[in-house]
Order: structure tokens, then sequence, then C-alpha cells
């Protein structure tokens, strides 16, 4: 069995390979192959995990050693794969969700004439990100980690004539790059400390090194998760990365990519869970990053920035889990699968909606869709109510499990987290209902299209748009069985994952679990969570759906000015690291200019002016020679005689 | 006679050689003062061998004698070349390695 582990890699690597370098004459059956071997993977993955399920918790994980990539002395990377439950459980949502994204990517590219190489980055990605969850050693999870930054550079930019798609896919590169180097000073500090970087003796020695060592590699592997979970104080990628094709948010931004931050950490748990500080250092960020990604969210009116607002804040939920050690790490898991479902499902419905819409992003110009498209508004809805955590739905499960956590942290720390994921939940439930009522309620805003003729367009096929009135209609059904089966996994995932605990029980062998205890009843907690949930969506209702939502966005508070900016994050980054690093750069140029150059044309300057004045004493007269000949001797007799005397 | 009345003679004589390569340009004249100069040394050489009662300095002044007609012979024929070939016969003139 374990043999078919490299397979599921290999599958749309092989794919990858194909359609990138077979050329034109794949254009055709491109994104079949693609889409084949992306299910081809999920098979496996779905062979491999009933044969799991079928051996006893003990004898589950399995390993897979395929050959010694560097051997040397006593550093050996190797590329072998450790499938346990918890890479299970991603290869089983990545491939899953990755599948139904192919899918639904052959009819939301039809049109789009590089289609197949779409798809080559696709199973890319797909690739990459398997071989980041199967590795059984950091190095070669930094490996799939890297590919993985590639393959998101590849597609963010996918529209690489629109510049802002171009910029976007660079900055998202470069911000991932700053965690990348957390990640590899992590490994480097490993293998100093432990000799070894791979998972099983790493994590098992952890007793043996300092605290303070566990933690400066704990803050370095925090700072890798920031950068790929885009997570404060590196998150200004994320918004812009909504410059790609939707499903491309769908699959990288929203149930897949991101989450590598949390498998990160959930994996390295026994190194957090021996230095508490790192540990906290990670809550901060989780409850940081769920805010700001929630205020974001509430103030965007592009339908993707919204939701990419949303995905920030969920993934701010997951690390926050993650913080809080045994009691959280299975629960962070189950919120990124059913986050998996529903987020994936919300963004191939805002595909859908643009799709129809004429590639019109801007929310203030739908309204009243639910009419012309009906599936994709009963997907979006359920997963609206999944991620708002209605009862019920698998949000709900996994969400409420988090604030239940944070409250059992304990002391002032369990009150403050608690109160900060219950805000995030209203929040979340705010601005969802806000993006729900503006787009399928309410009047059409669209019919006469306020500026006619030049219809505002973010996407590239604007040319036969132009001067066209929007005609909504439902998408093909290519697009909409994904939807639709995504919907299904936000219904009843959370449900069946908690029915029995059994997705904490399946976790527990690989991240351990321990029951938390709340200071407050969980039934309290529950409680306050559906009161702030439905405070939540009734003053979104009573802003945006009791009155009509304004065409044009009014000027706003100063907060909503804000959050409209992303949170001043870019002029943060552009004042304090743009400007700083121009100033920085500028005195380095000075004190090269001064400094380093100043010693060495200085000693060349003087060398030249004291030759320049030696080389006089060379004019060709004989009878000047003849001068320092005599008075050479001269000198020499003298000395002599001198010397003779005393 | 006192030996050492010899021995003035002979700086008085070096001195005037000296004197005169460095300051007479004429190759001819310069190259008169430079004999000037190495009899004023044999002087010397042979007074000296008079004060002390050996040969060594009269043999020593032998020698000087040898290579200084040598000298002449080498001298005089580079002179002739360089007036040859610039026409003037002062040192100055042949400040530079090449025509």
């Amino acid at each position: 069995m374990e043999n078919l582990i490299a397979l599921l890699v290999a599958a749309p690597l092989l794919g990858a390979a194909v359609l990138l370098c077979g050329g034109k004459r794949l254009d055709r059956a491109g994104h079949w192959l693609g889409t084949l071997l992306a299910a081809a993977s999920f098979v496996i993955g779905a062979v491999l995990f009933f044969d799991m399920l079928g051996r006893d918790t003990g004898e589950r994980a399995l390993h897979q050693h395929l050959f010694s990539w560097v051997p040397v002395e006593s550093f050996r990377a190797d590329i072998a794969f450790q499938l346990d439950q918890l890479s299970m459980t991603f290869v089983l949502l990545i491939t899953g969700v990755g599948t139904l994204i192919h899918v639904y990517s052959i009819g939301y590219m039809e049109h789009d004439e590089r289609r197949r190489r779409f798809f080559g980055y696709l199973n890319l990605f797909l690739s990459a990100m398997l071989l980041l969850v199967l590795a059984d050693n950091y190095l070669l999870l930094y490996f799939g980690w890297e590919g993985v930054g590639l393959a998101s550079y590849l597609l963010i930019g996918f529209w690489q004539h629109k510049p802002s798609a171009a910029t976007a896919a660079k900055k998202a590169f470069l911000v991932n790059r700053v965690g990348d180097m957390g990640l590899s000073i992590a490994i480097m500090l490993m293998f100093t400390t432990f000799g070894t970087f791979a998972f099983g003796p790493v994590l098992a020695a952890t007793g043996q090194a300092s605290e303070g060592m566990l933690t400066a590699i704990g803050l370095m592997l925090l700072l890798a998760a920031c950068g790929k979970s885009a997570q404060v104080p590196l998150q200004s990628w994320l918004g812009d990365a909504m410059e790609g094709p939707t499903p491309v948010s769908a699959l990288i931004h929203a149930a897949t990519m991101v989450t590598a931050g949390v498998y990160l950490i959930t994996r390295s748990g026994a190194i957090f869970n021996a230095a508490p500080d790192a540990q906290l250092a990670v809550v901060v960020v989780g409850a940081v990053t769920l805010l700001f990604g929630a205020v974001v969210g509430c103030a965007k009116d592009d339908i993707k920035k919204a939701l990419a607002g949303s995905t920030m804040s969920q993934i701010g939920y997951m690390i926050l889990a993650a913080g809080l050690g045994p009691i959280g790490y299975a629960f962070a898991i189950m919120h990124l699968v059913t986050h998996g479902f529903f987020k994936a499902g919300l963004f191939l419905g805002a595909g859908s909606v643009m799709h129809g819409m004429n590639d019109e992003v801007d929310m203030r110009k739908y309204g009243g869709l639910r009419k012309y498209m009906p599936v994709t508004f009963v997907t979006f809805g359920l997963g609206y109510l999944a991620i708002i955590g209605f009862p019920g739905l698998s949000g709900f499960w996994s969400k409420d499990k988090i604030i239940e956590a944070a409250f059992a942290k304990g002391g002032t720390e369990g009150w403050i987290l608690g109160a900060v994921t219950l805000l995030g939940a209203g929040i979340t439930a705010y601005y969802m209902t806000r993006v729900m009522i503006m787009t399928f309620f309410g009047e059409k805003r669209w019919q006469p299209a306020p500026d006619a003729g030049a219809v505002p367009s973010a996407e590239p096929a604007a040319e036969d748009h132009a001067g066209r009135m929007p005609h909504p209609h439902e998408s093909p059904k290519s697009m909409t069985i994904p939807m639709i089966l995504l919907a299904f996994g936000s219904v009843f995932a959370g449900g069946l994952f908690s029915f029995n605990s059994a997705f904490v029980n399946w976790l527990e062998p690989v991240t351990a679990f321990e029951h938390g205890h709340p200071p407050i009843s969980a039934g309290a907690v529950t409680a306050s969570t559906v009161v702030v949930l439905l405070t939540g969506v009734g003053i979104a209702y009573a802003q945006y759906g009791r009155r009509p939502v304004p065409v044009v966005a009014p000027r706003g508070s100063l907060l909503t000015r804000a959050a409209r900016r992303d949170l001043l994050q870019d002029d943060f980054n552009h004042v304090v690291l743009v400007r700083g690093g121009e100033h920085l750069t500028r005195s380095l140029v000075y004190m090269d200019h001064t400094l380093v150059d100043g010693v060495v044309n200085g000693t060349a300057a003087s060398v030249g002016g004291l030759s320049g004045r030696l080389r006089k004493l060379q004019n060709g007269f004989a009878r000047s020679y003849a001068v320092s000949m005599f008075g050479g001797t001269a000198v020499l007799i003298a000395a002599t005689l001198l010397m003779r005397g005393v | 006679m006192n030996p050492v009345n010899y021995l003035y003679l002979a700086a008085l004589l070096f001195t005037i050689g000296a004197a005169g390569v460095l300051i007479r340009r004429n190759a001819i004249v310069v190259f008169m003062c430079v004999e000037l100069m190495l009899n004023a040394c044999n002087l010397t050489l042979v007074a000296f061998s008079r004060m002390h009662g050996n040969l060594d300095g009269q043999i020593v002044a032998f020698f000087t004698m040898v290579v200084a007609a040598a000298e002449v012979v080498v001298g005089l024929a580079i002179i002739v070349s360089l007036f040859r070939s610039r026409h003037s016969a002062s040192v100055d003139d042949a400040s530079l390695m090449k025509l």
C-alpha cells in the first residue's frame, strides 16, 4: 500500500509536465487530462484512506522511502513520504476540492485560449501541495512549500497582460519569500540542534533542546506560517491575489495553499508545546488576524476581496486554535476542512456570479440576482450559512469548538481570546450577510447600467462586453455541479466530523488531544455564539436589507475608509518597508561612495601624486643624474665617517 | 717633499673634474673631465703607495689606466655617432632614449 503514496504526488506532476511541455496539440484535450489526473490522485487518496481505516489506530501511519536525495555523513536529506491521519486529511481535502475546482475551471476558463497552460499550473500546484503535506522531513516539506509558492505566482499572474495581475503575482511571491526565509532558518536551527530534520526524530527529541532554542525555532516556523497563510504582518498579498482567475482564488486562497501554515504549526506541535512563548505568539497572531481580516471584509465592495478578507479571518481562527496546543489542534484542522468546503463553494459561487455579470466584481452593481441564478443562489447561500456558523451546518461545529477551546485556555488570556473569537463570529455574520444581501437580494442595480458604454471590468475579456447590458444567467453544468457538491460538504461535513467526536479521535494519535474545560459551560458558549451571530446578521440586515444600497459607495467613516484600503497595510508597508528600505539603501550607497570609495580612490590619488612628483627626477639629463650620484656618494661618505667617529 | 701635497693636488684635480662633469655641456669636455677625475684617483693611489711603502696602489693605478684607455675608445665612438645623428655634442640634447 505504501508504494501508492508517491503516485499521489506523481499523478498531478505528470499532468503538469505533459500539459506544460506538450504544446498546442494538447489544447483540445488538455483540460480533460489535467482533470483526470487530479481525479486519479483523489481516487488513490480514497483507496489509501479506506485502507488506513481498516487498520488499527497504532498502525495507521505509512512510510515510503523513495531515495536518498543528499546522503552526506550526518546530513541526510531523503525523498521520503509519511502518510498519517493528519496528512491523509489534507490529501483528501486537496485532491477532493482540487478535482472539483478542476471540473469547474473547464467551464469557467472555456473562452480562455491559454486554458491548457492554466490546467498545467493547477496540476503543478496540486502536486506541490501534496508534496508539502506528505513529506516526512522538513526539507522535503520546504521543497513542496516553495513549489506551492511558485505555482501560486504563476496562477495569480495568469492574466499577466494586466499590469495589476502581474504586480499582484510579484507581491504574493515576494511576501511569501519573507515567510520562506523563516522556514529555512527554522530548518537550519533544527539541524544544528537535533542533527536531523526528519519529523520523527525532531519531534521526539524536543525534550533535549533548550526552551530558548525551541522558542526560536517556533517563532521562525510562525513567520513561515504567517507568509503562506496570510497572517498579520505578512497578510498584504492575499487581497491582491484575487487578481487571479476565480478558480485560483477558490483553490489556492481558500481551500489549500493558505492552510499550509496551519499544517506546519499543527505538524510541529511538539515544538510549540515545549515553547510556551512561541505558542503565545501564535495565538496573538491568530487573534489579531482574525479581527483584521473580518474588519477588512466588512468594507470591501469587490465580492472577491470581501471573501479574501473572510479567508484571512477564518485562517486566523485556525492559527489561534493551533496556538492553543493540544486542546486546539484537532479543531484547527477540523475548521480547516470545513472551511475548505464552504470557502471553495463561496468562491466558486462568486465566480459563477461574475460569469453571468460580464465579470463585474462590484457588489454595488449586483442586486436581486437570486431569480436569475437559482443554483448559484442556493449553493452560495448554504456556504454563507456554513461560514457564519449557523447551527447545524459545518462552520457551526468547527467554529463553536474553537471558541470553546479559546475560553478553555484559562485565566485572563482565555477570557480575552474567547471574547475575540466571539466578536470575530459576530463580524463574520455581519459581512457575509452584507455580501449575501448586496448580491442576491434587494432591487436590481445592474439593469440600467449606470455608466453604460464603459462597464468597469476587472477581467480581461472586456472588449466584447463594452456597452452591453449585463444579462445574468445560470452557469453551465460543469460549474454548478462542483458548487452543489461543495454545498453538500458545507452542510454536512461538520456534523459528520463531530458525530461521536469522530474527527478528534481520528487525529488524536498525531496531534494529541486533551479536553478543554471552559470556565463557562459549553452550552453557554454555544448560546452566546448564536446570539452574537444573530446580532451580526441583524445589523447587516438593518443596514443593507431594509434600505436601498447606493450604487456609488458613500464616503464612509474613517474606519471604513481605512478598511477599504486593507486597514492601511499597504501604506504601512510602503512607509516603513519601502521608504525605510530606500533610505537605508541610499545611506548605504552614500557610505559606499564616501567611505569605501574614498579610501580606495584616496590611496590611488596619493600614489599617483607621489609618483608624478618622483617622475620629475627622471628628466633624461645625464648631468642631473650625475649630481644625484655625487650627492649620494657624499652622503654615504659622510655617514661612514660619522659612524666611525661614534 | 711631503707626499701629502700630492694628495692635495689630487683632491684639487678631482674637484675640477667633478665640477666640469656637472657644469659643462659639451660631451668632449665632460669626457675629458671624467679622465681628469680618473687620473686624480691614480695620483692618490700612487701617493698612498709611496706613503705606505708597498706597491699595491701602483698596481691598481695600472689597472685604472687600462680600463680608462678602453673607456676612451668606447666613449669617443659613442660621442662621434651621437654627433653624427644629432649634429650636436651637447649632453643636454641627448635627454631622450630615442632620436
